[in-house]
């Protein structure tokens, strides 16, 4: 379906909340180094997707999952949680920077809680976290100062390289623009480019601009299933699907 | 017409002005003549150098004394309500901890539950409660500073529980999703961050126990039991601030009487102080925390 290799792949998932599938037999695959973003209308399933590709969905009460998500080929479900979630970073809707601790705490806090890592390689890891955020020119000088002391695209790039000084292979970004201005949203978008470097980038928006900017590959989920899946640019100008088509073109959100 | 109508209006305002005004009054009314008549009655007592040291009156036969005082229920009391936060502090966090952090559905809301009912219970019954334990099962040690801090521990918990699942539900949802994701785990997360965020709520409740622990004399008539002397180890009974204002207040001499008032307005004024002085450590806490100005 995709050229390269699949980093992540879904086969089959379903989540529940309750008795309810919020999505259904969802199987895709999220090639390595690129940046996939998941489209489609408010309560298709997007978020609870993005949230079992990590573990989180579960961490909610009454929630169940079925299927398979494969990290590497190896089902993430038969191992330890905290493992992948170590492994697969997040970076959730609202900027949710720990507010009882400094700039410089929450960016290490991974390693600190973690492991036992010497001083100057935390402080190594702070600093090129920050950086590949784009956020060391703005703190460097501050780095002590509380998180809360930040405006919100500031948090928010905080939060990224809080995720990214964990060092993971994937990372998760449930719609990380919704609540930023559209300054702060083009910082992170042209973030995002340079993240696909190092990262496999999984991205929610239900901002069909936004995804045709960052996106290399798209996948389009409609009532709790996977419509269609393709290359950004083909989904965009020549979609298969009917429903696809009503969507990008706004006949339906 | 017209301005009969506003005229009525008017007077009416007035009248609700007035009696909103007089309730005031009655409720401050209580307040600052309790303040006043410890000040008048027990001021001079209690600034006398000695008063917070020296041994009391009913103890002179045995022992000479030229200046007395409640120097034995100050110590009683401290150690009382410490034991008393040494046992109900873990125990009421921890409670708190497993009912918002960990709750397995029904047994979240059990703790909860138990947790209002018991500090509903009048608080001679949770001392009736410990001393009917000790003559069972360990008859030695009834009126013994064990059991008088067992029985405040009982009725610190529960005030530590509640006020410590509150704090912990004001930490955000989102605060706790965001550990996990970076493959935190769940202890460390709720024990180094989730209580981190909660610790000036927390204080709060642990400081509204201890006021509470400090004041009570009912759950302490049979099991601290009060003494006359200074602490004689923790099999043995022990003094007890409002023990002594419940003794001394009831005595014909008006010497004791003045050593009761003495009392009463050192151990209002303590726990006035040291209300006034943590709320204002917790508040710089809590700013501090989130990193305001």
């Amino acid at each position: 379906m995709i050229g390269g290799t699949a980093k992540l792949k879904t086969d089959r998932l379903t989540a529940y909340y309750g008795a309810n599938p919020a999505i259904k037999d969802i199987s895709l695959e999220f090639p390595e180094r690129k940046v996939t973003a998941i489209i489609g209308p408010s309560g298709c399933g997007k978020s609870t997707f993005i949230r079992c590709l990590n573990r989180m969905h579960e961490t909610q009460p009454k929630t169940k999952v079925e299927g398979k998500v494969l990290l590497d080929g190896e089902d993430i479900y038969t191992e330890d949680p905290v493992r992948v979630r170590r492994r697969i970073g997040m970076v959730f809707q609202k900027p949710n920077p720990f507010v009882t601790m400094s700039i410089y705490n929450n960016v290490s806090v991974a390693l600190r809680f973690n492991g036992h890592h010497p001083r100057d390689y935390v402080d190594a890891a702070v600093i090129r976290s920050l950086k590949q955020a784009a956020l060391w020119d703005e703190v460097k000088d501050r780095v002590d100062h509380p998180a809360t002391s930040l405006s919100g695209g500031q948090q928010q790039r905080l939060c990224i390289a809080r995720a990214l000084a964990a060092q993971p292979e994937v990372l998760l970004m449930d719609e990380p623009c919704s609540a930023l201005d559209p300054l702060a949203t083009a910082k992170i978008e042209e973030l995002i480019g340079q993240l696909k470097q190092d990262y496999t980038v999984v991205i929610v928006t239900h901002n069909l601009q936004q995804a045709a900017r960052v996106a290399d590959f798209t996948a389009f989920f409609y009532l709790g299933g996977l419509v269609e899946f393709g290359p950004t640019e083909t989904l965009f100008e020549r979609p298969r699907e009917k429903l696809t088509e009503s969507y990008i073109t706004g006949r339906f959100g | 017409m017209k301005f009969d109508r506003h005229a009525r209006r008017k007077l009416f305002s007035h009248t609700i002005a007035v009696i909103t005004g007089l309730c005031v009054i009655a409720i401050l009314y209580p307040l600052v003549n309790l303040i006043y008549t410890a000040v008048q009655k027990g001021g001079t007592v209690l600034f006398q150098l000695t008063f917070l040291t020296a041994i009391t009156p009913n103890a002179c036969s045995a022992v000479s004394c030229e200046t007395v005082g409640i120097g034995p229920a100050v110590q009683g009391t401290i150690i009382l309500v410490g034991l008393a936060s040494l046992i109900s502090v873990p125990v009421g966090v921890l409670a708190a901890i497993f009912a918002t952090e960990y709750r397995t559905r029904g047994l979240g809301r059990a703790i909860s539950f138990t947790a209002d009912v018991l500090s509903g219970v009048p608080s001679i019954i949770m001392g009736a409660f410990i001393f009917g334990y000790f003559v069972l099962y360990n008859p030695t040690i009834v009126y013994s500073t064990i059991s008088g801090s067992l029985a405040l521990s009982v009725i610190m918990i529960p005030i530590i529980t509640r006020t410590t699942e509150e704090a912990l539900r004001t930490v955000p949802i989102a605060t706790r999703e965001a550990a996990l994701a970076l493959g935190i785990s769940k202890w460390k997360a709720t024990l180094r961050i989730v209580l981190i965020g909660a610790l000036p709520g927390i204080l709060t409740g642990v400081l509204l126990g201890v006021m509470r622990a400090a004041g009570e004399a009912a759950p302490l008539l049979f099991t601290a039991f009060g003494s006359q002397l200074f602490f004689r180890g923790l099999n043995q009974p022990v003094a007890a601030l409002p023990l002594l204002i419940y003794y001394y207040a009831l005595s014909s001499a008006s010497n004791w009487q003045a050593i009761a008032w003495g009392a009463t307005l050192f151990l209002l004024g303590a726990i006035l102080i040291t209300n006034v002085v943590s709320r204002y450590v917790i508040h710089r806490l809590g700013r501090q925390m989130v990193g305001g100005t």
